[in-house]
Order: structure tokens, then C-alpha cells, then sequence
């Protein structure tokens, strides 16, 4: 019975009734609060001021107003658009194998093995991944030689290229799918049994549970799960940078190459850069919370 | 009993639920899974067995661990693995020294603090790699000042201090997975009847929290440590910014120079994710799937 078993774990304590009105128990947190302040916020907040300043530190709207000159919203538009990409089809494709392995009628043994899997891909980003894609696909890649030699076709003549958008859409969507799995595959564990059952005996066929009961359940946490792989997709650097090395223009990359060595000419541009990057995750975070919040009123 | 059900939903936050039945359909042959799911893996296992064959290439003709044995044995090989591992190391000892003690008091002192904590350790995934690293070098390549006084030397200045920043750097990286480990951990004991137990016996706070909550804590400090693990062995963004000698940008070097030896060290890196991810798997007994967004 595992009810008795929550209520001995989960009853809530007996307050500690506070001694004086005042309460010191933030003390506590100062250390962490320190922390959080000298490496999250300041760095946050001198980015966010440089942003508004000109070159001799005064108060200026120039630096967001110039986020609109070339090359700057080429740079967000790649980025959103890869991002976009590999953020539907990873999500799709996650939420497919989510769904085989939990609930498709797949042996269960078979679950915890991709689920770890799934853990392992999605941590495997950055340099090593860009190894392995171009070891796979690029123009002596395992799979490139291997369709030209069984196939007779070679991809880099019909069009394809690693190191452009396609290439590293491909790439991205290696640590992006399998993070989908693991952000889906409890989603669909909520699922009720009973749900479905009630539709079959109402006669409803299986797309039409899946239509009118399924899908709307599952939509927030689908919605939420691409929302946060577009972050992820968004904000990333290395992999991008190991594959083509500064050849696309992303933000990340424009970003690093302004690092480097100031390619804007003017460091409050990129300081508006970096600011716009933050907008552009804070949205996307915030909405994922916001969908997490409405799927767990369905499925906990 | 039934107030009791009710206290309990109310308390019931996402500590971890009672496993759900799923709403499993009869064990029939499911051609529509076996299909998406043979596609997925096909997509997840070919680039390694690519880059496996590929890395066994570096003799001609014959297959061979060669460019292993060349890229292990490689100097500078040693020195940057030798170097991200003690800012592993580092990073852990600091992200748990930070996060526990956070964590314990705000479960037992300091709830109402609850929602602001949550949040700035929510607040790396906002923060993109790239962006944070640009911040910090803004604000900690010249002095930090506060109403004239200079509080903080500059410290990216000398090797030592940089290293002080860059562990500081992935202690903010690491703090989601840290404090959702180590929070999660927390919510699964009862932290404060064990806390008033302890204390009624007589235990002082130092025979607490090293003998009653660190115990109880042992898998989820273990898994919120290797993930920190996981994500700092192989960073390149940070280290390659803060110009220091780390694996992540030496393999980036190698990617540019040789041919067989990144695909060797690929499937090594790979090899120590898929440890790292087992031992966690192990640690917390399978509930928890781990994963890490923020290095890419």
C-alpha cells in the first residue's frame, strides 16, 4: 500500500515556531547568495549596462538600435532557424521513440536500456560529437564512403555538405532526440489506463483517442519539451565551432568571435548581442515552466 | 488517516511519485515502435560505430588500435586530461560545499527562500556557455570596485586566479544539476525528524550533517557529482576563452591536425559519458534519467 508509505514520508513536519518576530534563518543562504551575485548577476548586470553604453560609457540606445545592421540579424535568423529545426524534429522523433518505449507495446527490458542510452547521447556534445559526425559523414565519413561505394551515390556531389546548415542540423539532432526521450517518457507514463479504456468501450477507434484524449494531454509537455530544446539548440557553441569552425554565422559564434578579438568594432554591440541571447532564453525557459506547470495538472 | 491524505497532498511537490501503471497496451507485436525506435538508435549508434571503424584506421590496411595508443600516450594528452579533471575535481568539492548547505537550510530553516534559490539555480540555463564566460571576462579582467575600494584584483591576470574563475564558472554550470540532485535528495528523507531526532539524542550540527544527512544524501550527492564531471571534463567553451590548458580545446587543436587520433579520443570521451551515466544509473537505482543541457 503505498499510501501509508507517503503519508509517513510526506506529512508536513511540525513548524518550528520562530523564537523572535525577526528571523535570521537567511543567514544560512549568505554564502550562496555571494556566490550567485559575484559570478551570475554582476556578470549579467555589466553585460546588460554595456549594452547601453557607448564607446566613452555613455547612455546610449545606439548598440540595440544597431542589432539590426548586417551581420547581426542574419546570425539570430541561422540561429533560430537551426534551432528550430532540430527543436521540431528532435521533438518528433523523440516523442516517437519515447512513445515505442514505454507505452508502444515494446518489451520492457528494452526500456531502460535506450532510456540510458538516451542519457548518454544526450550528454555527448561539443567536440567529441563533431568528431564522430565527420567520421560519419563527412567526405571520407563512414556512411559518406559507404553509399558511394554501395550505392553509387555520392552525397557531396547531390548538394550535401557537413559544414553548412543541414550538416549541422544532423549534428545537433544527436543530443537533441534522446533529451526529448527523457523529457517525454514520463509524460507518457501518465498517461492513464483508464483513459483509454473509457475511450475503447465508447467506442472510440485508436485515432481518435489519440486525436481528442491523447495528444491534448501530452501537448504541453510536448510543446515544453521542443521549447527547451531550442534553447539548447540556441545557446550552442562548441559543438557548432568544432564542426565548422566560426564558418556559420551563428550568434554563439559571432558572440566568440567578438571575444576574441572585438570583429564588431564596438563592445557595446556585442554586449547587445550576448543581452539578446539572454532575452531570447529567458522567453523560451519561461515558457517551458509555464507548459511543465499546465501538463502536470493531467499527468502526475 | 484521511487528514493525514490530505496533508499529503498538499506537501506533495514533485517529490518523486509513486510509479504510475502507464497505460501499457497488450504485449502484441508493435511494428509501428519496433520501426521509430530502430530508426532512433540506428541514428544514435551509427556515428559511433563510424567513428569506432574510422578510429581503427590509422595503420593502412589493417585494423588496429593504433591511433589509441597514439592519442593516450600523447604528452599533452596527459597534461589537459590531467588538468580538466582536477577542475572536476574542484568544481565538485565547491558546487557541494555551496549547494548542500544551501539546499539542507532552506529545506529546514529557510523555506520561504525557497522560490529565490530555486530560481538563481535555475538561472545557468538562461545563461548561455558563451555568454556567461563574455560576462565574466568583462567583469573580472580589471579591478572590481565597490564605492572606490577595490574589493576584487583583477583575476584573469595571473594563471592562479584565472583558475579561480573558471571553477567558479562551471560551479555556475553545474548548479542546476547540483541543486536538482541534492534538493531531490533532500525531499526523499525527512530531513527535519531526522534533524530533531539527532538532536534529541543529544548530536551536535557537525555529527548531523556528517553522520545523519550526508549518509542519507550518498547517491544523490553521488550522481549531482558526476554530472558535474560530465560536464567539465570535455567543456571547451570556458576553458578555450579563459585560455586555459584544458582537454575540451585541446581536442578542438587535434581536430584541426590529425586525422585518426580525434576519432580515438571520441569514443573515449564517449566511453566516460556512458560510465559516468551507468554509475549514476546505479546510484540512484534507475529513477532518475540524467541529463545535461548547457555544453553544447
Amino acid at each position: 500500500m503505498t499510501t501509508s508509505a507517503d503519508t509517513i514520508e510526506m506529512r508536513p513536519a511540525p513548524v518550528l515556531k520562530p523564537q523572535r518576530k525577526f528571523s535570521w534563518a537567511w543567514l544560512g543562504l549568505v554564502p550562496f547568495f555571494l556566490f550567485a551575485i559575484l559570478f551570475i548577476f554582476l556578470p549579467s548586470i555589466s553585460l546588460f549596462v554595456g549594452s547601453f553604453q557607448n564607446k566613452a560609457g555613455e547612455f546610449t540606445f545606439q548598440n540595440i538600435l544597431d542589432l539590426a545592421r548586417p551581420p547581426i540579424p542574419q546570425a539570430y535568423w541561422l540561429s533560430i532557424r537551426i534551432s528550430a529545426v532540430t527543436a521540431i524534429g528532435g521533438g518528433l522523433l523523440g516523442m516517437l521513440v519515447a512513445y515505442a518505449v514505454t507505452i508502444g507495446g515494446m518489451p520492457r527490458f528494452m526500456r531502460s536500456g535506450t532510456m540510458t542510452f538516451s542519457g548518454v547521447a544526450s550528454n555527448f556534445a561539443g567536440v567529441p560529437l563533431a568528431f564522430a559526425f565527420i567520421s560519419t559523414l563527412g567526405r571520407t565519413g563512414f556512411i559518406t564512403v559507404l553509399l558511394k561505394n554501395f550505392a553509387g551515390w555520392n552525397i557531396y556531389d547531390s548538394g550535401f555538405n557537413l559544414y553548412s546548415f543541414a550538416g549541422l542540423s544532423l549534428t545537433y539532432l544527436y543530443f537533441q532526440f534522446p533529451l526529448m526521450i527523457l523529457i517525454m517518457a514520463p509524460s507518457l507514463d501518465g498517461l492513464k489506463r483508464e483513459w483509454r479504456e473509457a475511450a475503447d468501450n465508447l467506442g472510440a477507434t485508436p485515432q481518435q483517442y489519440w486525436r481528442l484524449v491523447g495528444l491534448p494531454i501530452l501537448m504541453p509537455s510536448l510543446l515544453g519539451g521542443m521549447i527547451l530544446l531550442f534553447g539548447n539548440a540556441f545557446g550552442a557553441y562548441a559543438t557548432a565551432y568544432a564542426l565548422t569552425g566560426g564558418s556559420l554565422n551563428l550568434v554563439t559564434i559571432q558572440i566568440g568571435a567578438q571575444i576574441r578579438g572585438d570583429v564588431l568594432n564596438n563592445p557595446g554591440l556585442g554586449y547587445a548581442m550576448a543581452l539578446g541571447m539572454v532575452v531570447v532564453m529567458a522567453i523560451s525557459i519561461t515558457l517551458y515552466t509555464w507548459l511543465q506547470r499546465r501538463s502536470e495538472r493531467w499527468l502526475r | 488517516m484521511s487528514a493525514a491524505l490530505e496533508a499529503t497532498k498538499i506537501e506533495r511537490a514533485p517529490a518523486p511519485a509513486a510509479p504510475l501503471q502507464p497505460g501499457r497496451t497488450r504485449r502484441t507485436f508493435a511494428p509501428f515502435s519496433w520501426l521509430w525506435w530502430t530508426i532512433g538508435m540506428l541514428y544514435l549508434g551509427l556515428p559511433l560505430y563510424g567513428t569506432f571503424v574510422f578510429s581503427l584506421q590509422k595503420t593502412r590496411g589493417t585494423l588496429s588500435f593504433a591511433a589509441y595508443t597514439s592519442a593516450l600516450s600523447e604528452p599533452l594528452f596527459l597534461r589537459t586530461f590531467l588538468f580538466s579533471n582536477i577542475m572536476a575535481f574542484s568544481t565538485i568539492i565547491v558546487s557541494l560545499m555551496l549547494v548542500v548547505p544551501t539546499a539542507y537550510w532552506v529545506q529546514l530553516r529557510a523555506p520561504k527562500w525557497r522560490p529565490a534559490v530555486e530560481f538563481i539555480s535555475l538561472m545557468p540555463f538562461v545563461i548561455p556557455a558563451i555568454v556567461l564566460v563574455f560576462g565574466l571576462i568583462k567583469t573580472y579582467s580589471r579591478p572590481l570596485q565597490l564605492l572606490g575600494i577595490t574589493i576584487i584584483p583583477p583575476l584573469t591576470n595571473s594563471t592562479m586566479t584565472t583558475n579561480v574563475l573558471l571553477v567558479a564558472a562551471y560551479t555556475v554550470l553545474s548548479l542546476p544539476y547540483m541543486y536538482r540532485s541534492v534538493d531531490n535528495g533532500l525531499r526523499a528523507m525527512d530531513v527535519r525528524t531526522l534533524t530533531e531526532a539527532a538532536q534529541s539524542l543529544g548530536a551536535g550540527w557537525p555529527t548531523i550533517l556528517f553522520r545523519v544527512i550526508f549518509p542519507n544524501l550518498r547517491s544523490a550527492l553521488l550522481s549531482g557529482s558526476l554530472l558535474t564531471f560530465a560536464i567539465v571534463v570535455g567543456e571547451l567553451t570556458l576553458a578555450s576563452f579563459l585560455n586555459r590548458p584544458a582537454f575540451g580545446p585541446y581536442l578542438a587543436l587535434i581536430g584541426n591536425h590529425q586525422t585518426y587520433e580525434p576519432a580515438a579520443l571520441a569514443i573515449v570521451t564517449f566511453g566516460l559519458t556512458w560510465l559516468a551515466m551507468i554509475l549514476i544509473n546505479v546510484a540512484t537505482g534507475g529513477k532518475k534519467g540524467a541529463t545535461v543541457t548547457g555544453v553544447r
